[in-house]
C-alpha cells in the first residue's frame, strides 16, 4: 500500500513537472466529431505544442510526436461544464446579498482528486462558480483540468471574466429568511440588483470626477485638494458588468424571474449573460432568443424544490428549437463525470439532433464562458483539448480512453492507477472507513448553496423559538 | 375581516396544493386483448425471441413465443424492429411519498419516533404524484417505495405505477421492513463526536434495537400461544408496533438494512447472524466490492446504485460503476436501483453503467427486473415476460439502457398506458408556444 502511494506520488509529481509544457500527439484513423464541421470518418488529428494543427487523412507524425491508433474509436472535443463547484475551497460568501468583489480566483483547490475523476469522464474545462446564496454573488474562474499543477496554472488563460447572480428561493431564503434583510421576495431581488447598479453608476460618476479633480490639483500643485471618493471594489466590478467586461451567469428557475432580469439588463445595456439551471426557461424561450440571452440547464433534474416543480426534461430541446444557445451543465461532481450521457438524454427528450446535443457540452458552454474562439470544437488553431472514446460518446457503453488538455495526456484508461491523490491528508484519509464520504446529496439543497448551513441553522433555531 | 382573509388564504393554499397533485392526464388507457407482433422479445428468464409475439389478455400475459394464432378480438400492435422488455422495477425509491423534497408539507416518508414498524408507505403513497407518470413513461413500471427515518422506519410497499388508489396499485403492501442500524464508523467530517462517544452511542442504539426485537419476539410468542389455545388464557393487550413485527419475524417480509461503508457492512453481517429468524436485504452497499465474498456467504441480496463519486478519495474512479458487477461476480444477488424520487426514471441508466463496467448486459437487465421481483417476493407476477405473469412491459425503439433510446409504449397490469406526463405535456404546450389554432 505504501509502495503504491509512493508510486502514485512520483507519478503525480512527474505530471506536475511536465504540466507547463504544451503537448503534441497525432491521433490516427478515428471518427472525429468536430462539432462545427460534422463527423469525419477515418480521420487524423494532429496536435502540436498544445494546438490542433491539422485535421485530415493519413497525416504524418512529425519527428518525436507520439501517435495514438484510434481505429474504430471516436474523438470529441473535451467536455466543458459551465456550472461546477468541483474544487472550490469555499463556495458562498453568504453574509451579504451583494458580494461582487469576491472571487473564486483564490478559492481553487488544484489537488482535488475529483479533477482526475472528471478527466476520466471526458471533461477538460470547468466553470468554477460562486454559490447561489447572494443576488449578486462572487466572480467565477474558468479552469482547465490540468491535474497536478498549481492553482495559478489551472486557470484558463485569458478566459472571459464571469460573475454569479442568483434569483428566487436561494437568496430570499438565505438573506430574507436567514439574515432578516432584503430580499425576502422576488420583488426584493429585482430592487437589490437595480439599487446596486444605480449606486455603482453614481459611484463611478463621483469617483471619476474626483480622480479628475485630483489630477488637476496634482498638476497645479495649489488650491484646495478635492474630497476623496474612496475606491470601491464592489462598485468597480458592477461597472465592469455594465460595461460588458464580465459575463453574468445567473442562477434562476422561474420564467417570471428570468423575464425580470432581462428587463433589468436591457435597462442597463447588459448583453452577455447566461441563465443557469433555468428550469422554466422553456416557457420564455421566445423572449430569451429575442434578447440573445443564453441558458445552461440540467438534463432532467426537477421537483426537488418548489421552483422546479413545473419543469420538464424537454427544456433543453425546446430552447434549442427556439434558437436559444443552451448548454447542459452538472453543478454536481458525479454528473460532471457523465455529462456525455446527460447530453444523450436531450436526444431522448425532444427532437434535438445528436450533434446539437454534443454542442451543449462543448461549443455552447464555450460560448457562454467566452472561450469559444479557443475550445469547444475540433478545428485547426483551437486548443488540443480532445478525448478519445472507445465508442460513440453518447452511448452508455462507451468509456473515455484518453483525455488530452493542450495536447498533454492527463487521463489514460490503460494506465489508470487506483490512488490518484496528489496530496494526502493524514487527518481525514485513513484506512478504516471513517473517511467515507457520505455525500450530502440532499436534493432539497442545491449544490451551490454550500457554506450556508450555518445561516439556515440559525434560521431553524429562530423558528424553534417562535 | 382579517380572519376571513387568512381563511381565504388557507383555502387557496390547500386548493392550490391539491391542484398540483391532481391527475395529469385526460387520455384514457386501453384495456382488453392486445397482440404485440414482430418485436425482439427480451423475456429475461427464457432468452430472447426474434420477431416474436406477445399476447395480453386483461391483466395478464397470455402468450410469449414465436407463433400464435391471433384472433380478431386482439388489437394488433405492430412492433417490427422494436424491442419488448418486462417493465423495469426500481427497488429503492421515495416515489409517491415525497412530492417536493424541499417543501416539508409534501414530504411523507419520515415519521417521528425510533421504532415504527406499523408505518406503511402504502398509506401515504399519493397515486396522483406528478412524478408517477414521468416515471412510468420511461419504462419503470413498478417501484419499492420506502419510508426512511429512525431505527425502524416502517414498511416499504411494492407499487405498480398505474392506478387511482394505493389499493389498486399495490403489488405488495408489506414489501419490506426498513431498518437503519447505527454506524460504528461515525458520521464523516461534520461528526464532531469523540471516538468514545461514537462507540457508546453505537452500542446504546444497537441495544435499543435488540431490546425492541426481543420484545417483539416475546409478543409474537405470547400471541401464538394464545391463538393456538385461547382457553383459560387472558388475551394479551394489542400493540400495533409489536403486531406489525409478526410478519417480519415469521420471515414473510424481508428487512432492508441500509449500509454503505466496509465497516457498516461487516457490522451488519455480524448482527444478522444473531437474528436469523428474519430475512434480510442490504441497501446502499457502496463499498460492497471490498467485502463482496463476505456478503455472498450470507446469501443476503443487495439493492445498489452506480452513479455517485467514489466513497474514498483513494479509490479508482470506476469503483461505483463496477460495484454491482463485482458483487454479482462474487455471487451476490444484486438489484440495481435509483435511490431517487422524481428521477426514479433513471434506473435504466444506473443499470447501463453496471452493465458497461463488468456486470454485463444480461445480468444488469436481471438486476432491474427479475432480481428485484425475487427479492421482494413478487416474481410470480413480475420481473419477466412469461405467460401467466402480470402484463407489465414496454416497447422501445432500441436498448433501454441507452439514454438516446425512446420508450414508445408502456403496459402496466394490462393497461395500455397513455404516454403522457407533465414533462411531455409541457413540451407539447411550449415547443411552439405562441402558435394559435387555424
Amino acid at each position: 500500500m505504501t509502495k503504491l502511494i509512493t508510486l502514485c506520488l512520483i507519478l503525480a509529481f512527474s505530471t506536475t513537472a511536465y504540466a507547463q509544457e504544451k503537448g503534441s500527439v497525432l491521433i490516427q484513423n478515428a471518427t472525429v466529431i468536430t462539432v462545427t464541421n460534422g463527423d469525419l470518418e477515418e480521420t487524423d488529428v494532429l496536435i502540436r505544442d498544445g494546438v490542433i494543427r491539422e485535421i485530415g487523412k493519413d497525416l504524418n507524425a512529425p519527428r518525436g510526436v507520439e501517435t495514438v491508433d484510434a481505429t474504430g474509436k471516436f474523438v470529441m472535443p473535451g467536455i466543458i461544464d459551465a456550472h461546477s463547484h468541483l474544487n472550490g475551497v469555499d463556495i458562498n460568501e453568504a453574509r451579504n446579498p451583494v458580494t461582487a468583489e469576491v472571487t473564486m480566483e483564490e478559492s481553487v483547490d488544484p489537488n482535488e482528486v475529483g479533477i482526475y475523476h472528471a478527466l476520466a469522464g471526458g471533461a477538460t474545462t470547468i466553470h468554477l462558480m460562486h454559490g447561489s446564496a447572494n443576488v449578486i454573488g462572487g466572480q467565477g474562474e474558468t479552469l482547465k483540468l490540468r491535474y497536478g499543477v498549481s492553482q495559478e496554472e489551472m486557470k484558463f488563460e485569458n478566459a472571459k471574466r464571469t460573475i454569479k447572480f442568483a434569483l428566487g428561493e436561494n437568496p430570499t431564503r438565505v438573506h430574507g429568511q436567514g439574515n432578516g434583510v432584503q430580499p425576502r421576495t422576488r420583488m426584493g431581488v429585482e430592487q437589490v440588483v437595480r439599487g446596486h447598479f444605480d449606486e455603482a453608476l453614481d459611484y463611478k460618476r463621483k469617483r471619476e470626477a474626483y480622480l479628475e479633480a485630483k489630477a488637476q490639483y496634482d498638476r497645479r500643485g495649489r488650491g484646495t485638494p478635492p474630497v476623496p471618493v474612496a475606491e470601491n471594489l464592489r462598485y468597480e466590478v458592477l461597472n465592469d458588468i455594465i460595461e460588458g467586461e464580465i459575463f453574468v451567469h445567473c442562477h434562476s428557475y422561474r420564467a417570471d424571474e428570468i423575464l425580470m432580469l432581462m428587463r433589468v439588463f436591457n435597462d442597463y445595456g447588459i448583453e452577455n449573460y447566461t441563465f443557469q439551471h433555468a428550469n422554466e426557461a422553456f416557457k420564455v424561450a421566445n423572449e430569451l432568443a429575442k434578447n440573445g440571452a443564453m441558458t445552461s440547464v440540467f438534463s432532467d433534474w426537477w421537483a426537488y424544490k418548489f421552483e422546479v416543480y413545473y419543469s420538464t426534461a424537454y427544456n433543453a430541446s425546446i430552447l434549442n428549437a427556439n434558437g436559444v444557445v443552451n448548454s447542459i451543465n452538472s453543478d454536481n461532481d458525479q454528473l460532471l463525470r457523465t455529462l456525455n450521457h446527460e447530453a444523450a438524454k436531450v436526444v431522448r427528450y425532444g427532437d434535438t439532433s445528436v450533434n446539437d446535443a454534443i454542442k451543449m457540452i462543448t461549443l455552447h458552454p464555450a460560448i457562454q464562458l467566452g472561450i469559444d474562439d479557443r475550445v469547444g470544437s475540433i478545428e485547426e488553431g483551437k486548443h488540443g483539448d480532445v478525448v478519445v472514446w472507445d465508442g460513440h460518446p453518447l452511448s452508455i457503453y462507451s468509456k473515455a480512453e484518453m483525455t488530452f488538455v493542450d495536447g498533454t495526456k492527463y487521463f489514460d484508461l490503460a494506465n489508470d492507477p487506483d490512488d490518484m491523490r496528489i496530496q494526502i491528508n493524514p487527518g481525514t484519509d485513513f484506512d478504516d472507513g471513517s473517511n467515507f464520504r457520505k455525500i450530502v446529496d440532499n436534493r432539497d439543497e442545491d449544490a451551490c448553496i454550500q457554506d450556508t448551513f450555518i445561516l439556515l441553522q440559525d434560521q431553524a433555531q429562530t423558528h424553534a423559538h417562535n | 375581516m382579517k380572519k376571513l382573509n387568512i381563511f381565504a388564504v388557507i383555502v387557496t393554499l390547500l386548493f392550490g396544493l391539491n391542484a398540483t397533485a391532481e391527475a395529469q392526464i385526460t387520455d384514457k388507457p386501453e384495456f382488453g386483448k392486445f397482440a404485440i407482433t414482430g418485436a425482439t422479445i427480451h423475456t429475461v428468464t427464457n432468452g430472447t425471441i426474434e420477431s416474436g409475439i406477445i399476447l395480453i389478455d386483461g391483466e395478464e400475459i397470455a402468450f410469449v413465443g414465436e407463433n400464435a394464432r391471433i384472433t380478431n378480438e386482439y388489437t394488433r400492435i405492430d412492433a417490427s424492429g422494436k424491442h419488448v422488455y418486462p417493465g423495469f422495477i426500481d427497488g429503492w425509491s421515495g416515489l409517491g411519498l415525497v412530492e417536493i423534497s424541499a417543501v416539508p408539507v409534501t414530504v411523507d416518508n419520515a415519521e417521528l419516533g425510533q421504532f415504527n414498524p406499523h408505518m406503511y408507505a402504502f398509506t401515504a403513497f399519493n397515486p396522483h404524484s406528478a412524478s408517477i407518470p414521468v416515471t412510468r413513461v420511461s419504462g419503470v413500471t413498478t417501484v419499492l417505495s420506502h419510508p426512511s427515518s429512525g431505527s425502524i422506519a416502517g414498511k416499504a410497499a411494492v407499487m405498480d405505477l398505474w392506478g387511482y388508489s394505493p389499493d389498486s396499485m399495490a403489488v405488495k403492501k408489506s414489501g419490506a421492513l426498513v431498518m437503519n442500524l447505527p454506524s460504528s464508523s461515525g458520521g464523516g467530517w461534520w461528526d464532531d463526536r469523540s471516538e468514545e462517544e461514537i462507540k457508546k452511542q453505537y452500542e446504546q442504539n444497537l441495544k435499543e434495537i435488540n431490546d425492541f426485537l426481543d420484545k417483539a419476539r416475546f409478543y409474537d410468542q405470547m400471541m401464538k400461544e394464545y391463538e393456538s389455545d385461547p382457553s383459560d388464557k387472558t388475551k394479551p393487550d394489542y400493540d400495533p408496533r409489536m403486531e406489525a413485527m409478526r410478519e417480519v419475524l415469521a420471515g414473510d417480509v424481508p428487512v432492508v438494512i441500509s449500509v454503505n461503508d466496509e465497516k457498516e457492512i461487516l457490522d451488519a453481517i455480524d448482527w444478522i447472524k444473531d437474528n436469523d429468524d428474519m430475512n434480510f436485504i442490504f441497501e446502499g452497499v457502496r463499498e460492497g466490492w471490498r467485502v463482496a465474498e463476505e456478503i455472498a456467504e450470507t446469501g443476503v441480496p443487495v439493492l445498489t446504485t452506480t452513479l455517485y463519486t467514489p466513497s474514498r478519495d483513494y479509490d479508482n474512479y470506476q469503483r461505483p460503476y463496477q460495484n454491482p458487477g463485482l458483487m454479482a461476480q462474487a455471487g451476490v444477488k444484486v438489484a440495481v436501483v435509483s435511490d431517487d424520487i422524481e428521477n426514479s426514471r433513471n434506473t435504466p441508466f444506473e443499470a447501463g453503467y453496471a452493465a458497461t463496467y463488468g456486470m454485463g448486459v444480461e445480468e444488469a437487465l436481471k438486476a432491474v427486473t427479475i432480481y428485484p421481483a425475487e427479492i421482494f417476493g413478487v416474481a410470480d407476477r413480475l420481473g419477466s415476460l412469461e405467460a401467466g405473469k402480470q402484463a407489465n412491459l414496454f416497447i422501445a425503439d432500441g436498448d433501454p439502457f441507452e439514454p438516446m433510446t425512446n420508450i414508445e409504449q408502456v403496459f402496466i397490469k394490462g393497461y395500455k398506458i397513455p404516454m403522457v406526463s407533465r414533462h411531455i405535456q409541457l413540451y407539447q404546450e411550449f415547443l411552439d408556444r405562441d402558435a394559435v389554432n387555424e
